[in-house]
């Protein structure tokens, strides 16, 4: 059936769209760029955020008395469309002027200064003053610090991306607007602070926040301060996602790999030792995949105790999520620690050991594509008598400004190499960073240790790509294995409802809470509303995978040598011991009154 | 992470899972079943709304969010006698903000406030459909129109 078009003029020029095509979509099919605020669509990953509430993207259309919100507003046939007139043009700059009227002033020490798209939208339309500012009231409302996030709501400007993020997309449903009027903001629940809500930290609020309003907690100054202090040895771990996006902070185009100047950046930052989260990935697969393997021989022999699908339990949005909304389901996940947290408990007994130092005298710092890392390293469970296995965890985000605040330019910078031992990694520890590629890399590990045969090939292209929820089944030698992969809470959600229903025919889930995975993450670089970034980041990282003269984590020299030195056999009782945890029944109780 | 406990009595829980069942715990019900459950505990405390919020499959905030945007629904508990000042176009042009300003006086409570000793609570509203009594107090179910500032201290000594 061929689809039903339209045709319209914008501008004077002429032009045929699908059906139920917006006056904005139609506008980009000419090469006119409408502005937008409040508007955001994440294409490939099908997100869309169109409220029509702020009004920047009006237009004219003949014939109609109003002006029409262009994200909102469908095309019709014969249209006629101006998107720069005298009357669209002064109609922007009120709207602009009052929402400007009711912004805190201090973008000088925001910290959006420079990548916030209000104070862009400002600058593009002119705006040099506000008229009766000096009378107009401001809202106010109380600053709110949780162990990822903070909010301040005095920069909010109602475009509800973030409510739609957390409603929406992830199905948290922490957010949502509250109040009317001029006292009108978005907040969780009773207003209460984000600690005492649902939130999962997943920072997808953060990462579509166009103002300062929501920014992650930022801990550069801890780290900053462990570096200038003699008695502390500081090491750093790396997560995959982040030199997939890192250079994009510094005028790189999206997709380009920055490892090598990114470890030359962190060794001049100061850091005793420069080591891979990767490392600690390839560690998760020895551990995650025993465990698969384990329950899949005792499901096969009828052990009825042995529960089925294993689900990954890398990301620590993903863990909040299932602890508040399915605790019932606690015992699914695998018991294995995220990559972090492992390397941060090898680092502070086998490294701490090797390097012939306490493990108080040693900090361990993170570079993360996440915000919900920062509550992680923070959870009671990740600390012997108070000190972290973690200390410090740090996003993309605040290592771009971390390396420009010592005036370092990575564009300039030679490649260096990650230290030894915990700086080797294979290929499957640098696909952890894109949705599927958990399960990529423990299906290489967990193939070749169930069948002692040689893979004959290494991308499995099926466990790949954007789709929210993806499947396949994997021959395992005349087992089929069927795998299932969601990305984004929402996705998560649908796959966890058949668990809980027992119609789940998967064997292992893997499970990331942001869209497109790590590099998706709500510590990555701003991708302000374009899934080209995105796509990129991924490409990236299955090319860092292909360059890599190691692929699967099983052959990782330092991860065997590891286990002969120091844990023994994979899932032994020191691997335990170290390299897994327990989760917790987090939903809200309803007490009853005696 | 929530570690909030809700603390409510067993007849009230089952009260408002009552009211939820009478509207087969639709989440599209939710504005009917806030209306039935202000109905019977005379305001929304935080913890009914959790309930409901369970009970409805629906984040509590936002059922808080519908509770908040609604001058209906009120999180504090009305007075015995809770007064409402009509505040629509035709009250207001006809002087309801001077009786307004009265009982506020009177009373020594601002809207949305209620006494210490829980007799009166005081609120404003948008038209109860009178304007031809404008300007328009309630007070309970009773209506009393052309209400003059003057009058104020009157009204409230029928209640005290």
């Amino acid at each position: 059936m061929e689809m039903e078009t339209i045709k319209l003029t914008i501008d004077n020029k002429t032009v045929e769209v699908p059906k139920g095509t917006t006056i904005n979509k139609a506008a980009k099919e000419l090469g006119i760029d409408i502005p937008v605020l409040c508007y955001m669509e994440l294409k490939d990953l099908c997100i869309e955020n169109k409220p029509a509430g702020c009004r920047i993207c009006v237009v004219e259309v003949q014939g109609r008395r109003n002006l029409a919100p262009s994200c909102a507003t469908k095309c019709e046939e014969g249209m006629v469309v101006k998107t720069h007139t005298t009357r669209v043009l002064n109609a922007r700059r009120t709207v602009m002027e009052f929402i400007l009227s009711d912004h805190p002033k201090e973008c000088l020490i925001c910290a959006k200064s420079g990548n916030c798209e209000l104070q862009s939208m400002a600058h593009q339309l002119g705006i040099k003053e506000i008229p009766g500012q000096e009378i107009a009231a401001m809202s106010t409302y109380k600053k709110d610090t949780s162990p990822s996030i903070i909010r301040d709501q005095d920069k909010c400007i109602l475009c509800r991306r973030c409510e739609m993020m957390c409603n929406e997309v992830q199905t948290v449903g922490a957010l949502s607007a509250v109040n009317r009027g001029f006292m009108a903001t978005v907040a969780p629940a009773f207003e209460q602070n984000l600690e005492h809500s649902t939130c999962t930290y997943c920072g997808q609020c953060v990462a579509v926040c166009p103002t300062g309003a929501l920014t992650e907690v930022d801990n550069t100054p801890d780290v900053l301060r462990a570096l200038a202090d003699p008695s502390k040895t500081v090491i750093v771990q790396t997560a995959p996602a982040v030199r997939a996006a890192l250079g994009e902070m510094f005028g790189m185009e999206p997709g380009t790999l920055v490892t090598g100047k990114m470890v030359t950046a962190l060794r001049a930052l100061g850091f005793d030792y420069v080591f891979d989260t990767d490392f600690a990935a390839d560690l998760t697969i020895m551990e995650e995949g025993t465990e698969l393997l384990d329950r899949l021989t005792r499901h096969l022999n009828g052990d009825k105790t042995a529960r089925l699908p294993i689900l990954t339990s890398c990301c620590p949005g993903w863990v909040n999520f299932f602890e508040e909304y399915f605790p019932d389901l606690k015992d699914v996940p695998s018991t294995a620690k995220s990559p972090q947290q492992m390397f941060g408990a090898i680092a502070k007994t086998y490294f701490a050991d090797k390097i012939k130092i306490d493990r108080k005298d040693l900090v361990v710092v993170s570079i993360m594509p996440c915000l919900a890392k920062k509550y992680e390293c923070q959870r009671d469970e990740f600390s012997v008598d108070g000190n972290r296995d973690v200390d410090f965890s740090i996003s993309t985000r605040e290592l771009a400004s971390f390396i420009k605040q010592a005036n370092l330019d990575l564009n300039n910078l030679e490649e260096g190499e990650f230290d030894a031992p915990l700086g080797e990694s294979t290929g499957a520890g640098v696909i952890f960073g894109a949705t599927g590629g958990v399960i990529e890399a423990a299906v290489r590990t967990a193939y070749e240790l169930h069948t002692a045969k040689k893979l004959d090939r290494l991308d499995f292209t099926e466990l790949r790509g954007l789709e929210g929820v993806r499947s396949a089944t994997i021959d395992f030698n005349g087992l089929p294995i069927n795998i299932g992969i969601a990305h984004g809470l929402g996705n998560a959600r649908k796959l966890l409802n058949d668990v809980r229903a027992g119609k789940s025919l998967f064997h292992a889930i893997e499970v990331m809470a942001c869209p497109g995975g790590c590099i998706g993450g709500g510590g990555q670089p701003l991708h302000h509303g374009n899934s080209e970034i995105i796509k990129a980041r991924a490409a990236a990282i299955y090319r860092e995978d292909k360059q890599k003269p190691l692929r699967k984590s099983h052959e990782n020299p330092f991860i065997i040598k590891l286990y002969e030195e120091f844990l023994g056999k994979p899932n032994s009782e020191k691997a335990h011991h170290l390299l897994h945890t327990h989760y917790f029944d987090k939903k809200k109780k309803i007490i009853v009154k005696q | 992470m929530s570690s909030i406990k809700i603390e409510l009595r067993q007849e009230d829980v089952n009260k408002i899972r009552e009211i939820c069942t009478s509207f087969k715990n639709d989440p599209q019900e939710l504005i009917n079943v806030l209306h039935k459950c202000q109905e019977h505990f005379g305001y929304l405390p935080a913890e009914v709304q959790e309930v409901i919020s369970n009970e409805l499959v629906v984040p509590v905030a936002k059922v808080y969010g519908v509770v908040t945007f609604y001058s209906f629904f009120t999180m504090t508990p009305k007075g015995k006698h809770p007064i409402s000042i009509c505040m629509g176009t035709a009250c207001y042009v006809r002087g309801a903000e001077k009786v307004l300003e009265e009982f506020k006086k009177e009373l020594g409570l601002q809207v949305g406030q209620t006494s210490a000793d829980g007799k009166f609570s005081l609120s404003s509203l948008r038209c109860v459909g009178a304007c031809g009594l404008a300007p328009v107090v309630m007070v309970g179910d009773k209506t009393y129109g052309r209400v003059a500032p003057d009058d104020v201290r009157n009204i409230i000594k029928e209640y005290e």
